[in-house]
């Protein structure tokens, strides 16, 4: 590895998870793809072809320098561009917070794709509650704005996010709850500060 | 004595021309037993003559992309801010060829020359030319210039329609393909603009059913109207009214049919400079091949049937005010590119200057451009 994707890795814990979960050669769709460094890492490590979709313009640039697929489409607005079944991985990467028709995207993830792959930050860890016990938002590590600059909507727990997918009929095939980028499997909805998942259509 | 030379201009350019004696069988069924090509290049076309680029132009423009003419320092090339040294598409880096379209006023063979069955300029007999047959006399072009394969071509506009088209006739022979501001096919709103602006020229009488020119006339009037037509549509209302507001020319209204507003002088102004070099015959086959433009036609329709077989990698852009060809026109072609898994960006730039940003410098698309050229492999 290098030292490149070991700070990157170290940056974006999910990212490993994710590149464990998705097959070799496999499509693959990034939802919020930033600046397009898990496809790129994706590319690297698996040689799954991706595109990305992100609406920021400075992130579609770095997409294209970085020479990946990129979409500059809202996400929000549905997948429109994408036919049913045409990747076997849509992934929403630490984005599902910032999403405004929650419901209405997972939906779209596995009506484009075989299986969605999703990350969130855990509001349920134990920091974020001792935060808001104090009196205040959580801000960490997993959760790095304040809450009157930040571009997320939809904060969820572990158990909020697994009870919406029960209630929408998603399946939970994988989980990984992690924090510092290492596995947590006690108590993860204390313990752990983020949450991957991969998922199909039940 | 000259002006400072300025390191990012490709500086002064000379046009060629190419005469072609194998006939062309044009996609009407008519055939041109010769033609010209004028055309332009920049840079160095490397040994591996791998890094030639296409530029397509639009409806208006000309083979003279970047650069300027020794006695016309002012007049730069249509492009002149893409394409240069140091510029988004890199002259140090590129082998940069502007070609002229068939049916030009500007050099290659069109209504204006003289034709040879006759020793009289062709006028309403010169054929009505397609997309299709632009990229064909180009890739006899690319076959002189000893270009076997483009490592892209790009355009705007009409010239997207090209960029698109190339890699549908020469599937082999482009890498990448650029396409900007584009349609993949004309609205009937679109077509219905353009038959306004050739119902305006038909109807001027000095167009002489197009055998204007050996009546020493030329019908102005029709081709001013068309320029300010078109000149409506390739501006954003948003652009228009920052521009002009409800400025008047004048100190109150004239409550007569002078010019009042600064609109009417602008549109005025533009038809009648457009008026002055453009050809009527010309202007009439241009908005033809963009009204018979649309490769899915063959297919039912189905545009992601009509685009698997394009073999390159894609970048399709559009502007946000654009609404002539409104990105939702481009995203027809980023769908049906998908349906065939090609490799595609897609940009949507939020722009305010209407179908004709394509031509301006605005720092999300050019900064775009240059990264994509950039990872360019020659």
């Amino acid at each position: 590895m290098t030292s490149a994707e070991q700070a990157l890795l170290a940056a974006r814990p999910d990212f490993a998870a994710i590149a464990h979960w998705v097959k070799s050669g496999a499509r693959v769709l990034d939802l919020g793809c930033g600046d397009g460094s898990l496809l790129r890492y994706l590319w690297e490590a698996n040689q799954a072809p991706g595109y990305g979709v992100e609406i920021d313009d400075d992130s579609v640039l770095a997409c294209v320098a970085n020479d990946v697929n990129v979409l500059q489409v809202d996400l929000e607005s549905g997948l429109s561009l994408f036919a049913d079944q045409s990747f076997e991985y849509v992934i929403l990467s630490q984005t599902l917070q910032a999403v405004h028709h929650t419901e209405g995207i997972l939906r779209e993830m596995l009506r484009v794709g075989r299986e969605a792959i999703v990350s969130f930050p855990n509001f349920g860890h134990w920091y974020a509650r001792l935060q808001v016990v104090l009196g205040h938002m959580p801000v960490s590590k997993s959760l790095p704005y304040e809450w009157y600059e930040t571009p997320n909507v939809h904060h969820c727990t572990i158990t909020d996010f697994e009870d919406l997918c029960r209630r929408i009929g998603i399946r939970i095939r994988e989980k990984l709850v992690m924090h510092d980028g290492k596995p947590v499997t006690v108590l993860p909805n204390v313990l752990g500060s983020l949450a991957v998942y991969r998922c199909t259509a039940a | 004595m000259n002006a400072p030379h300025d390191p990012s201009s490709v500086g002064q350019v000379l046009a060629h021309k190419a005469h072609f004696d194998a006939p062309i069988r044009l996609r009407s069924g008519a055939e041109l037993p010769s033609y010209d090509i004028a055309y332009e290049t920049y840079g160095t076309l490397n040994a591996a003559r791998s890094n030639a680029v296409l530029v397509c132009h639009a409806l208006n423009a000309s083979h003279h992309v970047a650069g300027y003419y020794e006695n016309e320092r002012g007049n730069a090339g249509w492009w002149d801010n893409l394409v240069g040294p140091g510029k988004p598409l890199d002259t140090r880096r590129f082998f940069v060829v502007g070609s002229n379209y068939l049916g030009s006023c500007f050099g290659s063979t069109g209504p204006a020359s003289v034709n040879p069955a006759t020793g009289k300029p062709w006028g309403a007999d010169f054929p009505v030319v397609t997309v299709e047959d632009w990229v064909e006399a180009q890739a006899r072009l690319a076959d002189r210039l000893g270009i076997e394969r483009f490592a892209a071509v790009i355009g705007g506009s009409l010239g997207a329609m090209q960029a698109l088209q190339w890699t549908l006739s020469y599937p082999d022979r482009i890498r990448h393909s650029l396409v900007i501001a584009a349609a993949p096919r004309l609205t009937p709103q679109n077509i219905a603009f353009n038959e306004v602006a050739r119902q305006a020229i038909m109807t001027d009488p000095d167009f002489h059913g197009g055998h204007y020119y050996e009546k020493g006339v030329v019908p102005t009037r029709g081709l001013r109207i068309a320029r300010m037509i078109g000149h409506i549509t390739y501006l954003s209302g948003e652009a228009m009214a920052e521009k002009f507001g409800r400025v008047l020319r004048r100190a109150s209204l004239g409550f007569d049919f002078d010019i009042d507003f600064e609109i009417e002088s602008y549109l005025r102004y533009q038809g009648d400079k457009f008026s002055s070099y453009f050809d009527a015959n010309t202007y009439l086959r241009i908005t033809k091949a963009l009204d018979y433009f649309d490769p899915a036609a063959d297919f039912g329709g189905n545009l992601a049937a009509a685009l698997a077989r394009a073999k390159a990698a894609f970048l399709v852009v559009s502007f946000n005010s654009d609404w002539r060809f409104p990105p939702p026109r481009s995203r027809e072609i980023v769908r049906a590119l998908l349906d065939n898994r090609r490799i595609v960006s897609y940009l949507e730039i939020d722009a305010p200057g209407g179908h004709d940003a394509f031509l301006l410098e605005d720092p999300r698309y050019h900064g775009a451009l240059r990264a994509y050229f950039a990872n360019i492999d020659l």
